[in-house]
């Protein structure tokens, strides 16, 4: 059976609506059935969501029938990673403590994406609080990436990667902290995109690490993910850090134009590459330069730094954002409890995974009495130094490109034993986060064994169009 | 050892965990292994370095503020809808403070 998605974009689709070819509702309806068809093999959605789905596509038709304008996403089947709220549609965080929480209210990327008419078709699985670079992490068991079922689609947003690869649906919203986007964007041969920090409303987003967390689009083409920023994007007032910046037209600026285009190349980021990645992350840069960019070496000196930072920082501001999961206001308490210190203790210790009872415990040690200076304060000096290396780099250079991840997609299981070397393995997506540039991944080929490899895009802060331009002109060049 | 099981438990007393024994012989290993890799950091020397706690950009000091208006908020159904015990439209919890 192929999808019914198969070969539609964002902008095929409301062609399509808009010449009578199919309904929404027919397009829902039918990608639905594939989803709950196709669900099994990858575990990529945990909840799926008909009656929201079937409600908005027939929105969408009666606009339509009206004449209205069904707006730019109209009838398109999205995916929403389940550490996004949606009213009265269960919302997990990948997590058993969470197992039976309903949302009273839509973060904001979902109250826009549905008002531009989307087709939310249902919840994907994550790693549990976003904590996670395999989907392994999950209560509800991992995501097995649909390029190949015996391997890990990459993490934390597993699911949305997935989910957009498996064709169940056209594009979809994952958050990234530390590459949560990008490195199962690239695990799963699809484009995912981490905007610039506060240019997506983080207004119901479940916090892991506040400074550090965003909401970005997964999409098959740059084009699709590029579409979809430009709907999230914007000031809100729910969210004091989303920015003021207008939004410009994303789409308009994939004008395929790179010439005169400078573009570096951190030589820190191809030391200890699989030489699988490193060869077709070279051809990529080989392929810029024929659209008429300019490649020079760079430096990003403190990019050693950045796992070690990361891991306080981010942990430090989870463990604070965790401390609210009690057993008073979300869904579950531990039984038999007869005190409240109890309460707690017992609740977050039945709870919780491994992993973020890891983070916690690491975030809380970093935070104690004695070692708030040495650990936190050091780290968020050394935060500066890296988004100092960015900045020097940006006054010579229009645009990054490097790896995303040092090796592609590996078997379930593999380094689920290693927290370190699976927290080492995030190295070239964190510096990106810790500065709160635009980055995103876009495919790059695959490996002899059929693995696809992604490259990745950063610009300067808020210079998304930039971004984008250079990823899909690459991107119709390859194709 | 940059961390030992005592630390654990005093740290996990601190973050409200109920770690199990063999969660703290587990937990003193993958966190003395993190704390030795997060070591590096000092190789640096930060001392002219200010501390950047988040992304910021430019913006008016009065940017974020807005007009003070009245508007919905979730109603105390609303409100108490997850809790696992609940009572009057309160939450509910064990007792605090014996008589």
């Amino acid at each position: 059976m192929s999808s019914p998605l198969h070969g539609l974009t964002i902008d095929s689709i409301r062609a399509g609506l808009l010449a009578k070819k199919f309904s929404a509702e027919e397009l829902a309806r039918q990608s639905l059935a594939y989803a709950y068809a196709e669900n099994p093999k990858t575990n990529a959605y945990l909840t799926l969501s008909p009656e929201r789905a079937l409600s908005a596509a027939q929105a969408v038709d009666s606009k339509i029938a009206n004449g209205e304008d069904p707006g730019p996403l109209a009838g398109v089947p999205i995916a929403v990673k389940d550490v996004i709220l949606t009213r009265g549609l269960r919302t997990t965080c990948g997590s058993k403590l969470l197992a039976n929480y309903v949302p009273p209210y839509d973060a904001t990327a979902v109250i826009r994406l549905e008002q531009a008419g989307g087709v939310i078709l249902g919840k994907t699985n994550c790693d549990e609080f976003a904590m996670g670079s395999s989907n392994e992490n999950s209560a509800f068991g991992p995501v097995r990436n649909p390029v190949a079922l015996d391997r890990v689609p990459g993490g934390s947003s597993g699911g949305s990667a997935a989910a957009v690869a498996q064709e169940t649906a056209v594009v979809s919203l994952g958050s990234d902290t530390g590459g949560s986007v990008r490195q199962p964007a690239s695990f799963c041969g699809i484009n995912g995109v981490t905007p610039t920090y506060g240019r997506v409303s983080r207004y119901g987003l479940t916090a892991f690490a506040s400074s550090l967390d965003h909401i970005g689009p997964f999409g098959k083409t740059t084009r699709d993910a590029a579409r979809l920023l430009h709907v999230i994007a914007g000031r809100d007032e729910m969210d004091s850090t989303s920015a003021f910046a207008p939004v410009p037209d994303y789409p308009a600026a994939l004008d395929g134009n790179l010439r005169g285009v400078k573009i570096g190349l951190p030589r820190e980021y191809f030391d200890g590459l699989a030489s699988e990645t490193g060869d077709l992350v070279m051809t990529a840069v080989g392929a810029l330069k024929n659209l008429g960019c300019e490649v020079r070496d760079i430096q990003l000196p403190h990019t050693p730094y950045a796992v070690a930072a990361y891991y306080i920082i981010a942990t430090a501001e989870a463990s604070a954002n965790l401390a609210r999961y009690d057993g008073v206001r979300y869904t579950t308490r531990s039984s038999g409890v007869n005190t409240l210190s109890d309460m707690y203790r017992m609740t977050r210790d039945e709870g919780f995974g491994d992993e973020c009872k890891r983070r916690i415990m690491l975030g809380t040690y970093v935070l104690s009495a004695g070692y708030y200076d040495a650990y936190y304060l050091q780290a968020q000096k050394v935060r500066h130094l890296i988004a100092r290396d960015f900045a020097e780099a940006f006054e010579q250079v229009d645009a990054i490109v490097a790896p995303v991840s040092p090796f592609p997609a590996f078997k379930l299981g593999e380094k689920v034993k290693d927290p370190i070397s699976m927290y080492l393995s995030d190295i070239y997506t964190i510096t990106g986060s810790l500065a709160g540039i635009p980055c995103m991944s876009v495919p790059c080929g695959r490996t002899a064994e059929g693995l696809p490899v992604g490259l990745q895009v950063l610009t300067r802060h808020f210079d998304e169009s930039t971004m984008f331009r250079i990823a899909d002109a690459y991107e119709k060049a390859s194709h | 050892m940059k961390i030992s099981e005592q630390d654990v438990r005093r740290v996990a007393d601190l973050a409200n965990l109920a770690l199990r024994e063999d969660e703290v012989a587990r937990m003193a290993r993958d966190l003395d292994g993190i704390l030795s890799h997060i070591d590096k950091l000092n190789e640096l020397d930060t001392a002219n370095v200010e501390p950047m706690a988040q992304v910021l950009f430019d913006a008016e000091e009065t940017a974020t503020l807005r007009e003070d208006r009245e508007r919905p908020s979730l109603t105390n159904a609303e409100a108490v809808a997850n809790a696992p015990v609940t009572g009057g439209g309160y939450y509910k919890v064990p007792r605090v403070i014996e008589r």
